[in-house]
């Protein structure tokens, strides 16, 4: 393949960041975005080309007959340092990255689109384009990253512009606080996953994909059976590195930050947030896949995280009033349910079923996830708040997003033939295929998913019939025009008619032939046991949201207060803010770094100071020795010769 | 023993450098004052010309005494007006002057008597460094001998007549 | 009688104290300059008689002496310039007067 293609991919969303960043204050705002989506559109089609050809052209460079291939682009190197710390810069084409090629310009282009809308009339509205174009450019090219220090070199870029955009509304102290949350945790993360870089690469010499993956034994081998407090080095190495992925993929205990990321503009929370930098977790974990697959203990951890995280988020979501939380909450949980597919994978049982689930329910989960936050910020735009209370009947007003919504909900809860289905079935079926136990906690989870989701749903299109005509004249009077809320202009509904269509579709796809862990192509066949199963555990679990929210009454309250306690931590996330802010403020601040900060300000800035006292004092006090008159300097002078030499008489001679 | 008119010669030096040099800084008019410093130098010149270095002591007359001091003498007429070429000490300046010296005097004896032995050495025999010696002492890079110092001497004096000019020209 | 090298370094000493009192009590600059001249002589005196009785057999108080001799006269040439120069400014070449150079 032709290297043109490839360093395009990555070039165009650089040059329109650098173009709309530079150049931006001198557009019209119009001029910017369009100049954008159009630099995201070729971008769309590149990458399609790219990985179409990759996937159907039959290139013995990409396929040997039924196996798929890693293909290196290019791979050029940026620094060298030594013989063996090398750092390059490349262009990896795999089953993963060609499918995450697909995806990220497909939500991006979306996005795109979709904030020509949304963001119609806000100020920076050319910085905001510039910042979506850095974070196109740097998720691309953390996909196709080659080797590992790559993909930490734009894993930081990749949170970089995340910052950038949570703090998009910085004159909003809430917005300012989310963003620097976002990034502290993610940093703090970050610090384990460059530890385990380092260890990995000390042991095994490189930080290249191909060579690591190619040959796991090697691997295992070069680490010679170092340990440290009772697990392997290479469990350490892994484990540290998924701390990375748990940063930034929102597991438990670091996933505090991405509820309130959604401070920033809806459709960056469902760029950003919910379809594609937060699965760059998973995406971490299946590209090192092989390395996981030498240490079952690590794979143990991954599950663990995953499905403590799932069920935790999906209690949350069940009691959340913002609906951009709710969203925030089942992301968490999906993303979970990826990283436990992962977790559960194993070579043995059915060619790697859980690492294609987990690649697929990512493939299917940003595109409903980027239509329900495209939604949600749809009704947003409509009524001008986030919380679902200020919502409620609002089918009749705004059609096209009920049934897009609807569409988007049904997915997540995993109905037939709805993509979520697909996807989610797979991850099931791996979870009871490694164990029971696995599968029927994530059963119960997948259930609780429907719920929510549905409840959501029916609180925001049924529920009440508040009068928006009343409201529009107050709100009238405050802001000067009145109206009901009503479907938003083409450039968002598109958007959202577009993902609705992928996600009624894409679960027919036949992933398994094109991503496997070993390339090896594998064709679907839905257990239907399983199935079963989970399809009547989301019907139930609809149901009864149905049955709870259709219309206004009391039950939902009334099941709240009779235990009041629950639900209220649920409503507080179990505290987990609290928790972080105890263990910050009061441990950390007032227990070590006051008593660093008093010891700094008093002792060494008073070592300092109190020499530049004495210095000036003292020098105010023989500032009269310089008189300009040079005689009493001669005098000064022939008193110290004279003593100088009176002392030499005495002592030397 | 040293013959009667080596006696009288080396009294006659003494003497002189020792009057002149007081009455150089003790005269209160400045041209006097370079005078007597003439003769002080001349005095020193005859004491270099005693202690059998002739090239030192012609050096001496022709660099200070015809040099310098005329040097001194032009400066003093460009910088003084008829008039006030005398200056009133106050009697307390002179008293401190005078202890400052006194002590400068009693701290240099004090090191010269600990080396009293050596203050009491006899005159040895010496064969009068020639022309020819010293020439060669001075362009020579050998032990003894002092290219370096004499060049570095050449640089200064360059230095110290383009400084001069500089400085005290009119602008 | 015999001359030692005491009978030549006390009328160099005597030279060089009236050097050091003139220093210390002379206001105009010229005569403190002719001062550190009587100084300087003191010290060639003593140069060349150490180098005499001590170390006949070499020349190096001789050559350190000419030189001196050749030092003194830069610096000579240079302080005058220098003193002419300021009689220009100030009018005035008394040290007690001209206190603001310390800046």
């Amino acid at each position: 393949m032709d290297i043109t293609i490839p360093i395009l991919i990555l070039a165009i969303p650089l040059f329109m960041f650098l173009l709309l960043g530079l150049g931006g204050v001198k557009m019209s705002p119009k001029l910017a975005g369009v100049l954008g989506t159009l630099g995201m559109g070729t971008v769309l089609v590149l990458s399609y080309y790219t990985a179409f050809t990759y996937f159907f052209s039959g290139n013995p460079l990409f396929v040997d007959g039924t196996d798929r291939l890693q293909f290196v682009a290019f791979n050029q190197t940026w620094l060298q340092f030594t013989d063996k710390l090398v750092i390059k810069l490349g262009f990896l084409l795999d089953p993963i990255s060609a499918m995450m090629l697909i995806v990220i310009p497909t939500i991006s282009f979306m996005v795109h689109l979709y904030s020509l809308g949304y963001m119609h009339g806000e100020r920076g509205f050319q910085r905001y384009y510039a910042f979506l174009s850095l974070f196109s450019f740097s998720m691309l090219g953390l996909v196709v990253a080659t080797n590992i220090f790559q993909m930490y070199i734009f894993w930081e870029l990749v949170g970089a512009s995340s910052f950038l955009l949570i703090g998009f509304y910085y004159t909003l102290p809430s917005a300012v606080a989310a963003s620097k949350k976002a990034f502290i945790v993610t940093r703090f993360a970050d610090l384990g996953f460059l530890i385990g870089i380092l260890v990995l690469s000390y042991y095994t010499g490189t930080f290249d994909f191909k060579t690591l993956c190619s040959n796991p034994q090697a691997v295992f081998s070069s680490f010679g059976g170092a340990t440290f407090m009772g697990a392997s080095a290479l469990t350490w190495a892994l484990v540290l590195i998924f701390t990375g992925g748990m940063g930034k993929s929102a597991m438990m205990p670091l996933h505090i930050w991405l509820p309130d990321a959604m401070e920033g503009p809806t459709p960056v929370s469902a760029l950003i947030h919910a379809a594609t930098m937060v699965v760059a977790g998973v995406y971490l974990v299946a590209r090192l896949f092989p390395l996981y697959l030498l240490e079952e203990a690590s794979l143990m951890f991954v599950t663990v995280v995953g499905a403590v995280t799932a069920f935790y988020a999906a209690v949350v979501a069940c009691t959340q009033i913002d609906i951009k939380r709710v969203l925030a909450f089942s992301t968490i949980s999906q993303i979970a349910f990826m990283m436990v597919g992962l977790g559960v994978a194993r070579p043995e049982i059915h060619e790697g079923l859980g690492y294609m689930a987990s690649m697929f329910h990512l493939f299917t989960h940003a595109m409903f996830k980027a239509l329900l936050f495209l939604g949600a910020g749809a009704l947003i735009h409509a009524v001008h708040s986030n919380n679902y209370t200020a919502m409620g009947g609002l089918r009749k007003y705004m059609p096209v997003t009920h049934i897009t919504f609807l569409i988007g909900c049904l997915a997540i809860s995993g109905i037939p033939p709805f993509s979520g289905f697909f996807s989610k079935d797979e991850i099931l079926s791996a979870c009871y295929e490694n164990h029971i136990f696995w599968g029927v906690w994530m059963t119960m989870v997948a259930g609780m998913t429907a719920f929510y989701m549905f409840r959501l749903y029916y609180l925001i299109f049924w529920w009440d019939d508040p009068d928006y005509e009343e409201r529009a004249k107050e709100n009238a009077h405050g802001h000067g025009h009145a109206s009901l809320p009503h479907d938003a202009p083409w450039t968002m509904t598109l958007p959202l008619i577009i993902l609705a269509l992928i996600s009624i579709v894409d679960g027919f796809i036949p992933f398994g032939k094109f991503v496997t862990w070993e390339g090896h192509e594998y064709t679907i066949h839905i257990n239907w046991l399983y199935a079963g199963i989970s399809i009547a555990v989301a019907v139930i679990a609809i149901l009864l949201a149905r049955h709870l929210y259709i219309r206004k009454n009391d039950n939902p309250k009334a099941m709240a207060d009779s235990c009041r306690w629950l639900w209220e931590a649920a409503h507080r996330r179990f505290y987990w803010d609290e928790i972080y802010l105890f263990i910050t403020r009061r441990i950390i601040f007032d227990g070590i770094c006051k008593p660093i900060a008093w010891f700094d300000r008093h002792v060494i800035d008073g070592t300092m100071n109190g020499l530049a006292y004495v210095t000036n004092q003292a020098s105010s006090a023989i500032k009269g020795f310089q008189s300009g008159k040079v005689q009493m300097y001669i005098w000064w002078y022939l008193i110290g010769a004279l003593i100088l030499g009176a002392v030499t008489a005495v002592c030397v001679l | 023993m040293e013959s009667v008119g080596s006696i009288i010669i080396y009294l006659i030096i003494a003497l002189s450098i020792i009057v002149f040099s007081v009455l150089t800084v003790t005269t209160r008019k400045i041209l006097r004052a370079a005078t007597y410093l003439l003769f002080t130098l001349f005095a020193t010149a005859a004491l270099y010309f005693k202690l059998d270095y002739e090239f030192l002591g012609s050096v001496q007359i022709a660099v200070y005494a015809g040099g310098i001091v005329v040097l001194f003498v032009f400066s003093i007429l460009l910088t003084t007006k008829p008039g006030d070429n005398s200056e009133k000490l106050a009697s307390r300046s002179r008293a401190l002057g005078l202890v400052g010296a006194v002590a400068m005097a009693g701290v240099a004896a004090w090191a010269l008597c600990s080396r009293c032995a050596d203050l009491f050495t006899a005159l040895p025999s010496m064969q009068n460094p020639t022309m020819h010696q010293i020439g060669t002492a001075m362009l020579g890079t050998g032990y003894g001998q002092y290219l370096l110092p004499f060049e570095a001497i050449s640089v200064l004096l360059l230095a110290c007549i383009i400084g001069g000019i500089v400085v005290a020209r009119k602008r | 009688m015999e001359f030692t090298p005491v009978y030549y370094l006390i009328p160099s000493l005597v030279m060089f104290c009236c050097g050091v009192y003139g220093f210390l009590t002379r206001r105009n600059m010229i005569a403190m300059l002719i001062s550190i001249e009587l100084m300087l002589n003191a010290v060639d005196i003593n140069f060349v008689v150490f180098n005499r009785y001590l170390f006949p057999g070499s020349m190096e108080g001789m050559m350190f002496t000419l030189f001196a001799i050749g030092i003194a006269a830069a610096e000579t040439a240079l302080a005058i310039a220098i003193i002419i120069n300021l009689y220009r400014v100030a009018k005035n070449i008394d040290v007690h007067d001209i206190t603001q150079m310390k800046f």
